[in-house]
């Protein structure tokens, strides 16, 4: 009994002292319950062989992140960094003085230099941009396509006649997700983000995101009405009510029945990962295919190309210690960007990157249009305060599908915007 | 004795009051302050100079706001009448049925179901697909089956969506009422219903001037039980629409003015409005249990 008794605490002992050893820890926060999750930890896990002195300890968090992160830092008890989408906030959160400017801390040198200002501010580096998402996208089946003869639209007037044909096929050309439970009405923010950037331009929709015109604005209100128009001309599946109960990710679902119910849908280069959820087998480039949404006004660009709406996830540093700013390093490293794309299909951010890495057809085609998109814009609804990014503007945008006149609910985002500038 | 007999209850009453002043007052207290400040996090942080009344104006003002105090009242009254009236009708009724152990406890069951689980249920239950689709929500199913267009249950506004919500609530909410009228009823003592039926009332007098005085004590607290839970109400309308469609309510929206748009000084106020409508309920509500207790 004495003998068992002493290896017990001697192994204690050792377990003790080998979790003294491991005393540097880094607490990551994320919002990646699903299959993101196991990459992020084989992130770590790379991360932990190469710095055996530091123990990261992964935190999901699903859902309502900005609230739990709000009552964490007002608590004084943030975690050491957080990857998020939420350029709007991270401002907010440094003009609180409560995140670290990277400036000097961290070499940016392995981030595509086109994405480091979007975690700027302030003539300070409070997020390292590490996973792009391409939103620009349309996504269709190329085998039910090629059977009934229709091909990409690379025009706004071609898309409409397509939209046309498809109806006169006795088809329903879009499914459209809006319904995504607190979050609900931001894939209908992405639509107008992208219609503006076709129909405005960039330099306006720069101004209409630092609420420089009004939400009032002509320009904004046709990006809405064009919208809308969609709705109208009965391009939806289920209509307003439709696309207003259609949970986002279930929206590309209506592609891969038999017959399909519907026949595009407008979405990040993420949704790839719900359609292989919901559908075994499916296979990229052959099942299901990507074409960029096309302009609208041709001339909104300078020399007439395609611009291009991106979002992505920067890392943000509550916490200026060693193993943090080491792990955020990391994060941007080739190392890091590597395991998420080749696993996820899902696009990097790393400098040296070439869209002729990438295995995946689709994923190798929104690298391309990442790289070499003339006229590029973040997320606005993400870049916006969150009382209109994820409030005023999320909420509009349903109100106006549901039947709201458009003035009203202009007018409404427009009060909102005026004090939350 | 008579010295110790003055410091001993504060002893006891002590760590309670402690607790209290910690947790409840102080909290209050600088929830009211907050109220007149900026949006910023903290007292003494950034963004908090004093604002006077603004945030109330917006309070008060606000479009989403006099939505959310519309459909509070809308709550408040729907909600509680027909918990309160259905509590009361299933407890008289369901003491003469044969099975009433049974049937009490099915139709008690959903106060066992936490709010959010029950939403998440009743959001299957309204569910909507378009025409042509298969109908997965029960309602729309059955309207589809009798030849029907499927309807936007929780879309329609202002009313249909709203009432829709409401539903939830009562569903969750009557077999709480009733267990408490159920409990009140069968105190009544048998032999003054006896008396009457002798005396020749029939069945509608009896209820009408028998039991319902007898009840009425219980159907105040009942009442101002469900005014006050109702006022609080959250779960439902955020799980549900989050307060899309003019279905926002006042705790909804303190949420989102402090969770998702970080604006203290507003939450603060939104807060003090929804405490200042639930007091007067409140005082009712333990006026009335003192009242009850003091009599027994």
């Amino acid at each position: 009994m004495r003998k068992i008794a002493v290896l017990l605490f001697v192994g204690l002992l050792v377990i003790g002292g080998t979790a003294i050893a491991a005393d540097k820890v880094v607490n990551v926060m994320h919002g990646w319950p699903g299959e993101q999750a196991p990459v992020f930890q084989m992130i770590v896990d790379a991360f932990e062989a190469q710095n055996p002195g530091i123990d990261v300890q992964v935190e999901i968090v699903g859902r309502d992140r900005p609230a739990i992160l709000a009552t964490r830092m007002a608590g004084g008890n943030p975690p050491d960094l957080t990857p998020h989408p939420w350029i709007g906030l991270m401002k907010e959160w440094a003009n609180a003085g409560q995140i670290v400017d990277l400036t000097g801390l961290v070499d940016t040198s392995d981030i595509n230099p086109a994405l480091v200002p979007i975690g700027e501010y302030d003539d300070g580096l409070y997020g390292l941009f590490i996973f792009p998402n391409v939103k620009s996208l349309v996504w269709y089946n190329p085998k039910v396509f090629a059977a009934n003869g229709y091909g990409i639209p690379t025009t706004w007037y071609e898309l409409l006649a397509l939209n046309e044909q498809i109806l006169a096929d006795g088809g329903m050309p879009l499914s459209i997700g809006l319904e995504s439970g607190a979050a609900s009405g931001w894939p209908g923010t992405d639509w107008i983000e992208d219609i503006m950037l076709r129909t405005a331009g960039a330099d306006v929709y720069d101004k209409w995101v630092a609420h420089e015109i009004a939400w009032t604005d002509p320009r904004v209100k046709k990006a809405f009405e064009i919208f809308g128009n969609l709705f109208d001309d009965g391009y939806v599946l289920g209509g307003a009510i439709g696309a207003l109960t259609t949970n986002f990710g279930d929206a590309p679902d209506a592609l891969f029945t038999a017959p399909p119910t519907a026949y595009m849908h407008k979405q990040a280069t993420f949704i790839a990962g719900f359609i292989n959820d919901h559908f075994d087998g499916l296979v990229a480039g052959e099942d299901y295919n990507v074409f960029v949404l096309p302009t609208i006004t041709p001339q909104a660009t300078p020399d007439g190309s395609v611009p291009l709406l991106v979002s992505g996830d920067v890392v943000t540093v509550f916490n200026n210690r060693p193993e943090v700013i080491k792990f955020a390093q990391f994060l941007t490293s080739e190392t890091a960007a590597n395991i998420w794309s080749s696993e996820l299909g899902e696009l990097s951010a790393y400098v040296g990157a070439s869209a002729d890495d990438f295995a995946n057809p689709i994923t190798r085609k929104a690298q391309g249009m990442l790289l070499n998109a003339s006229v590029s814009r973040f997320d606005g609804s993400d870049l916006m305060p969150g009382a209109i990014g994820a409030g005023a503007f999320w909420s509009g945008v349903l109100d106006y599908i549901s039947g709201v006149s458009l003035d009203t609910v202009l007018e409404t985002i427009e009060a909102a915007a005026q004090d939350a500038y | 004795m008579l010295h110790a007999g003055r410091w001993r209850p504060w002893l006891f009453v002590g760590p309670a009051l402690v607790l209290i002043v910690f947790f409840l007052v102080y909290p209050t207290i600088m929830t009211i302050a907050r109220s007149f400040f900026g949006r910023g996090a903290s007292l003494f942080g950034p963004n908090t100079e004093f604002v006077g009344f603004a945030n109330w104006r917006y309070a008060f003002t606000n479009k989403t706001m006099l939505t959310s105090l519309r459909n509070n009242a809308l709550w408040a009254v729907l909600f509680t009448t027909c918990t309160v009236g259905f509590g009361l009708l299933l407890a008289v009724m369901l003491d003469r049925v044969r099975y009433e152990k049974l049937v009490k406890s099915i139709i008690f069951i959903p106060a066992a179901i936490s709010m959010v689980g029950a939403s998440v249920i009743w959001k299957f239950i309204y569910a909507y697909r378009p025409v042509n689709m298969e109908q997965i929500g029960v309602l729309n199913a059955l309207v589809v089956g009798f030849g029907g267009e499927p309807i936007g249950w929780l879309l329609q506004r202002p009313w249909l969506n709203n009432i829709c919500l409401i539903a939830v609530g009562i569903w969750m909410w009557t077999g709480f009422c009733m267990i408490i009228f159920s409990a009140a009823y069968k105190n009544i003592p048998k032999q003054l219903m006896e008396a009457a039926r002798i005396d020749g009332a029939n069945e509608w007098h009896v209820f009408r001037m028998i039991i319902l005085p007898l009840l009425a004590p219980t159907a105040a607290v009942v009442a101002t039980t469900m005014v006050v839970q109702v006022l609080k109400i959250f779960d439902i309308v955020y799980v549900m629409t989050n307060g899309n469609y003019g279905t926002e309510v006042i705790a909804n929206r303190m949420y989102k003015e402090m969770f998702n748009f970080f604006n203290y000084g507003r939450a603060s106020a939104i807060a003090v409005v929804l405490l200042i409508l639930i007091v007067p309920f409140m005082i009712v509500n333990i006026r009335r249990f003192a009242v009850q207790e003091g009599g027994r």
